[in-house]
């Protein structure tokens, strides 16, 4: 396709669309044609739909400018399952092509497509699944944890959510305008610099993690905020549920490290837009400065994603074992020293870019050091089940997968610490092996299990257990087909990101890792499908009674799903496992003596500020300056005019509230 | 040119250089690698002593991982089991939640584990550290000290590899040779983008950067036709950035070079700027003969007409800057996005690009970068910016 004729030399057509023209829509790409006309017909299906049911109020009200921590957490679960479905397709794709191009073959890709899907796979799983999911999880269940009726600052817990959207949107948009960045998930310079990469791709990645990036921060700030101001009475910090005490340390890490991803990124685009010279080759810039920094935020990064769902495990262990947590204090120190210590590493991801040997060994025994609490966690969890009595529900069975699966992505972890071994396997496919195996094995089994195990929480009903098993078992044998042959190829010397093979010995082993992603999608079908029926049959997997597992951290002792201001009367805390002990000593419901609630009132302003920052990143991406100088007046304009807001609170007066619990009191006498 | 091989056999008579690892290593080894049989895994099975002393350090660590890693696993499965519901397992206690010794077991067990681990880091990274001369040809035989080096120098280029043999005065593009049980010291830049150089049968990889100029030691043991490639990702033409690397004998090796020589193009600057340009799928090349000092430019970043070196730049800025008036010239410091300028108009040498090293002074370029970051002159130039070249070869 050749450009648009005005494109080229047209003026008028520069001022308004910059550096977009007719040659930015990829129509001569068969697979993103595709893509875009199922995305575009099912985005009209579902737009025809919610104003065919006359749902756009409903989903404006009660979703889009909620200020309710849990409608928000359910937001972020969504955005996350969605975007885990764009990066998987990427996932595919890869091992489709990897698969394929063999024996002189290109596979069905070009380089210049192939290298997009390799890096938005990785930018996607990390930023738009990783961690919109745990940010989810964390929003729904820590300020319950805590007793909190929210978090600490609701309206800044509904702009975060939207710049995290609008982040994912930016991305998004990449695949059909334009392309994505063909730079790896890190975008080092100069690869990444204007004079190597002097497209949109560059630009789309720096935007979208910068929107993004925006939400993450504030929402760290937050939910730090809330487990230190909001906890309830007698929650003292060594009373805190485990999930709280490793959410909090996760978003200390966010606070402490996304700064530097914005700086960074931030020097990145004045080299770009501006012509300054941090990271370039020429005018004393300096790449390794980017490769410091960026991995400055990213090993803690790794550590963001991994510790709240150590807490998730620590909570599901604890549960089905029907037992008190192993060990708890010594958990709560190992949580601390791996967060102190996720600072001490970074280095470890260039052991190869000729530091020096005191250097490496530093970094390569600082990173060893982290699989001490690691380790001693584990043992926890072990120690937790040992004198048990373990129930085989879902949360578990993917706590025990977990741990068989994670202490061998450990092992190779600790293994590409040491710096000669690191050498030979440095940006091997034994690294990419690692890494999926622990951010699977650990992060995505740790969402899987958190999801079944606080769903009936969330919607008042369990997940069928039927599909649940089936997409446990394609995932978990998918996982280890998928990757043992990683690990093995890997150790024949073969490299990340090729595109092309000229060994032939090597096809066999992708075409299992293929076989083995096959099994992998069964499995997420499986688990959409239980998605589904789990909601047909939501009748009959009713639980009433909020406590469906026996659970012994507050959020089961109110109703599934909670009301809106969670807990009519604050609990007050005596021991750490506070259900379970409210329960041993024979709670009772007070039944009267409600009070009108003061709760936050919902804003449109995060989704406009939202909407205003894509705006703004479009016009920087295509250089159509106006629009990035017109949105980003309308940013300021909008955030100084919500400083009037003054329609900010409201009560839930105090017959909704006896109303509410006395639905929950007939619920439970109907229990018996 | 007659360059002189010594014997690298000639430190024989002294005692073997071993240690008492990898003796034991050499017992077990092969019952690990059973499971690998047929299979080239070339990590497991490496032709360079460098890189076996990797694959030992390898199989040394998963083995003592594996005596936490192991029981952790059989007890997952074995508590997971005995104390399922079903079994009522009589000892249940759904408040025992401490035990000392317990706990001072499994913070103690994992230390104990990464004692060893990190001794054995430390010293093996001091060992196999990339830019430490090669000690030994194998287990049993040590390096003359006296025995000179194989120097290659080595530029990555979008999307080929071009090495020089700066003391025969040849030079490839994608393919290298080295005799076998000859200790060879690559010097490594890279003309624009990041690239790893990585032959994992000879040694481990090194980055090869812009400007930057990174040091790897090794040796060949095996003679044998080993594959060499780009381990970081550089673009478009990354996938077959790839070279041969071939050990013979020294009379092989003598053949190889008389056949490079006879190639009668020369690598000059002219050619060289050219060769800069990106391609793909390059066939190997050979130069007979090379340019003097050329590394030198590509690594300063002025083989182009007209650039000036960076260790010149920032010489100029150590001594105070070269005046408000060489603000002008900023032209001579752009690299990036020249690499497909067409044209070029020779200089005479010596002009640019080639000023002596002052003596008594260790060339900045030897060192490492990391070392290198503490030599910040920390001057203004005539821009009035910090010196901060400090990371360029010099």
């Amino acid at each position: 396709m050749s450009p648009h004729p005005a494109s080229e030399n047209s003026g008028i057509w520069k001022l308004i669309f910059g550096r977009l023209d007719w040659s930015a829509i990829p129509i001569h790409e068969p697979i993103l044609i595709g893509t875009f006309a199922v995305v575009v017909l099912g985005g009209i299906a579902l737009v025809a739909a919610v104003t065919k049911y006359r749902l756009w109020g409903w989903l404006w009200r009660d979703w889009f400018t909620t200020v309710d921590h849990k409608r928000i957490g359910i937001m972020y679960m969504i955005l996350g399952l969605i975007m885990f479905v764009r990066g998987f397709s990427d996932a595919v794709m890869m091992r489709l092509q990897q698969a394929w191009a063999f024996n002189g073959s290109e596979g069905y890709l070009t380089a210049h497509h192939y290298d997009q899907v390799f890096t938005a796979h990785g930018v996607i799983m990390i930023f738009f699944v990783a961690m919109p999911m745990i940010t989810g999880i964390m929003n729904y269940i820590v300020p319950i944890q805590i007793g909190a009726r929210d978090v600490s600052f609701p309206f800044l817990n509904n702009f975060s959510f939207w710049m995290t959207t609008g982040g994912a949107v930016i991305v998004m948009m990449s695949l059909f305008v334009g392309e994505f960045a063909r730079t790896g998930w890190l975008a080092y310079p100069p690869l990444s610099g204007i004079a190597y990469s002097p497209g949109v791709g560059v630009d789309y990645y720096i935007w979208g993690l910068q929107v993004a990036g925006v939400g993450t921060l504030l929402s760290g700030v937050n939910l730090i905020a809330t487990i230190v101001k909001m906890r309830a009475p007698g929650m003292t910090m060594m009373k805190l549920p485990i999930f709280v005490w490793t959410s909090l340390l996760a978003n200390v890490l966010i606070v402490a490290a996304f700064p530097v991803l914005t700086a960074v990124l931030a020097l990145l685009s004045l080299d770009r837009y501006v012509g300054t010279a941090f990271f370039t080759n020429d005018m004393g810039g300096n790449p390794m400065m980017y490769v410091n920094l960026i991995w400055i935020w990213g090993h803690p990064e790794v550590y963001i994603l991994i510790l709240p769902l150590f807490g998730v495990f620590s909570e599901v262990t604890s549960t089905f074992s029907n037992k008190r947590l192993f060990g708890y204090s010594s958990m709560v120190y190992a949580t601390v020293v791996i967060a102190i210590l996720s600072y001490l590493v970074w280095l470890h991801h260039f052991f190869t870019m000729g530091s020096g040997a005191s250097v490496n060994s530093f970094f390569g025994i600082t990173t060893m050091v982290i699989s001490i609490p690691t380790g001693a966690k584990l043992f926890n969890w072990l120690f937790t089940m040992y004198r048990g009595r373990i129930r085989f529900e879902l949360p578990m069975m993917w706590t025990v997968a977990f741990m068989l699966t994670f202490v061998v992505g450990g092992m190779t972890g600790v293994l590409l610490a040491v710096p000669p071994a690191d050498f030979v396997l440095h940006n091997s496919l034994f690294l990419i092996a690692h890494f999926h195996n622990v951010i699977i094995g650990g992060v995505l089994f740790g969402l899987f299990a958190a999801i079944n195990y606080w769903w009936p929480k969330a919607f008042g009903f369990k997940l069928d257990k039927t599909w649940g098993l089936r997409s446990f078992w394609l995932w978990v044998v998918g996982f280890w087909v998928a990757f043992m042959p990683l690990y093995i190829l890997g150790l024949m010397g073969v490299t990340r990101r090729m595109r092309v093979f000229d060994d032939p010995g090597l096809q066999i082993w992708f075409v299992i890792a293929g076989i083995g992603v096959l099994l992998i999608a069964l499995g997420i079908a499986c688990m959409f499908i239980q998605f589904g029926v789990s909601i047909m049959k939501r009748d009959q997997l009713r639980d009433t009674t909020g406590d469906p597992w026996n659970g012994r951290t507050l959020e089961w002792s109110t109703s599934s799903p909670p009301p809106d201001y969670n807990f009519a009367f604050t609990p007050v805390i005596h021991d750490g496992d506070a259900w379970a002990d409210m329960k041993k000593r024979g709670y009772q419901r007070p039944l009267t003596g409600y009070e009108a609630i003061h709760m936050p009132s919902n804003t449109g302003t995060g989704i406009i500020l939202a909407g205003l920052s894509v705006a703004f990143s479009v016009g920087m991406i295509w250089y159509m300056w106006w629009l990035a100088g017109l949105s980003f007046i309308g940013i300021l304009a909008v955030a100084i005019g919500h400083t009037f807001n003054y329609k900010r609170d409201f009560y839930i007066p105090k017959d909704v509230v006896e109303r509410t619990e006395g639905e929950r009191t007939r619920l439970l006498a109907a229990q018996g | 040119m007659s360059m002189r091989y010594p014997s690298p056999y000639a430190g024989d008579m002294t005692a073997p250089f071993t240690r008492p690892k990898s003796a034991i290593l050499r017992r077990f080894a092969p019952v690990l690698l059973l499971p690998l049989g047929g299979c080239n895994w070339v990590l497991m099975n490496p032709a360079g002593d460098v890189a076996l002393q990797q694959r030992d350090l390898i199989l040394i660590s998963t083995v003592l991982m594996l005596l936490i890693i192991l029981p952790v696993m059989a007890m997952t499965v074995w508590f997971a089991w005995r104390y399922r519901e079903k079994a009522q397992a009589s000892d249940y206690d759904p408040d025992w939640d401490h035990s000392t010794s317990l706990e001072l077991l499994i913070w103690s067990a994992p230390l104990l584990i990464i004692i060893a681990l990190g001794a054995i880091t430390w010293t093996s990274t001091h060992l196999l550290d990339p830019y430490r001369p090669i000690e030994r040809l194998d287990a049993t035989r040590k390096v003359d000290p006296a025995a000179k080096r194989l120097q290659v120098q080595v530029v990555a280029m979008d999307w080929k590899w071009l090495f020089i043999y700066p003391e025969l005065g040849i030079a490839t593009v994608n393919e290298l040779a080295a005799p076998v049980d000859q200790p060879i010291e690559f010097k490594i830049t890279s003309s624009s983008i990041m690239n790893s150089f990585f032959v994992p049968a000879l040694a481990g990889q090194i980055y090869a950067m812009p400007g930057m100029q990174t040091v790897l030691h090794a040796v060949a043991n095996k003679p044998g036709d080993f594959e060499g490639f780009s381990a970081n990702y550089s673009g478009a033409g990354f996938s077959h950035m790839r070279f041969r690397f071939h050990a013979t004998d020294r009379a092989g090796f003598d053949r190889w070079v008389a056949q490079v020589r006879a190639s009668k193009a020369p690598l000059d600057r002219a050619t060289y700027v050219k060769l800069e340009q990106p391609s793909e799928k390059v066939p190997p090349m050979y130069f007979g003969a090379v340019e003097p000092h050329l590394f030198h430019a590509a690594l300063n970043m002025c083989a182009q007409p007209g650039k000036r070196c960076m260790d010149e730049v920032m010489m100029t800025d150590m001594k105070g800057g070269a005046g408000k008036e060489s603000a002008h010239d900023v032209e001579g410091l752009r690299h990036d996005g020249t690499i497909d300028v067409g044209g070029y108009h020779p200089l005479p040498p010596g002009k640019r690009g080639e000023i002596a090293q002052p003596a008594g002074m260790t060339p900045a370029a030897e060192r490492t970068p990391a070392e290198q970051g503490h030599q910040a002159p920390g001057q203004k130039d005539a821009d009035g910016h910090a010196g901060h070249m400090s990371l360029k070869g010099m």
